[in-house]
């Protein structure tokens, strides 16, 4: 990144390279989550609907839905923290990325630890990349909802890192 | 499980919102096993360039059906929730094709009801994902 760049173009070019990352994917739109970004810091939110509900009768969260959720958080984290070095070099082609080209990371397998029923409520959740090299990947993701200090979730996984060049 | 439950189940498991919303259907259910379809939906689609369904979409199916494989069992009570599902991914489901879980609970304590689950598309010789998991059991169950 270039000293005299002014934010304004810095913030422009991290939050279109987030946003044809994040757009690109149905499935995200389709559970309802967005990510809000600090510098390279990603901050998923799953906005509540009664889509969401597991146990009516609670109610709370499906299981399914949490467990998507920290999927959808780790793999884009994933994503965003391996382009990051490109989105600052400037050296990523965003045109060639918003017409459909960019693969993403693809799940070994994903294990989550169900720390406390999830309320009817908005849910957080954060990544963190533990390791990642040129084909394999190990993500840790927590999520919360009212109280960061009292996860509700959390999980880890493997993935399949995409191939860019040949 | 008396016919009666097995219906009292059926609808329980018809009556999750999320579950409906990803257009699961019971295919089967009882003495602990359930085998629960989800169709193929583009609004599913996790890999923009390979149409495949997100893996999100495949965890709620396993969960659902083994959720589905403890309430489907004679000694567990009806209800209970996650305690822990691992997944493993042997490969990508083919755009188009319906999701088919097979959940089985084949342990069960008076707290935690142990599962394994296997998820297949149109070829079924070749599983899609396996999951394994912990439920909780209610208190109250015999």
């Amino acid at each position: 990144m270039k000293r005299s760049e002014p934010v304004i173009q810095v913030k422009r070019r991290r939050d279109l390279a987030l946003s044809v990352i994040v757009n690109q994917v149905p499935y995200i739109d389709f559970l309802g989550v967005s990510f809000d970004r600090h510098g390279n810091q990603l901050t998923s939110t799953m906005a509540f609907h009664d889509d969401l509900i597991g146990n009516p009768m609670l109610p709370a969260l499906h299981g399914g839905a949490t467990a998507a959720f920290l999927e959808v958080t780790a793999i884009i984290g994933l994503a965003w923290a391996s382009l990051w070095g490109e989105i600052e070099g400037e050296s990523l082609d965003i045109e060639a990325v918003q017409t459909g080209v960019l693969a993403l990371p693809k799940t070994i397998d994903f294990t989550v630890d169900y720390l406390r029923p999830g309320l009817p409520r908005d849910a957080y959740a954060r990544a963190r990349v533990n390791r990642s090299g040129r084909r394999y990947a190990s993500v840790h993701v927590e999520a919360w909802q009212d109280n960061r200090d009292r996860l509700f979730a959390q999980a880890s996984g493997h993935f399949l890192m995409p191939q860019r060049d040949g | 499980m008396t016919q009666t439950d097995n219906n009292a189940a059926r609808q329980f498991i018809k009556a999750i919102p999320h579950s409906r919303r990803l257009g699961m259907e019971v295919e089967e259910l009882g003495n602990g096993k359930a085998v629960i379809s989800m169709p193929y939906d583009k609004a599913l689609i996790g890999d923009p360039v390979t149409k495949v369904i997100h893996g999100g979409a495949v965890s709620a199916l396993m969960d659902t059906a083994g959720g589905a494989a403890v309430v489907a069992h004679p000694l567990a009570g009806l209800g209970t929730a996650t305690l822990d599902l691992r997944i493993d991914y042997m490969r990508s489901a083919t755009p188009g094709q319906t999701i088919t879980a097979t959940a089985e609970c084949y342990h069960v304590t008076r707290s935690v009801a142990f599962v394994r689950a296997t998820a297949c598309d149109a070829d079924t010789a070749r599983p899609v994902a396996t999951a394994t998991g912990a439920f909780t059991v209610m208190k109250g169950s015999s």
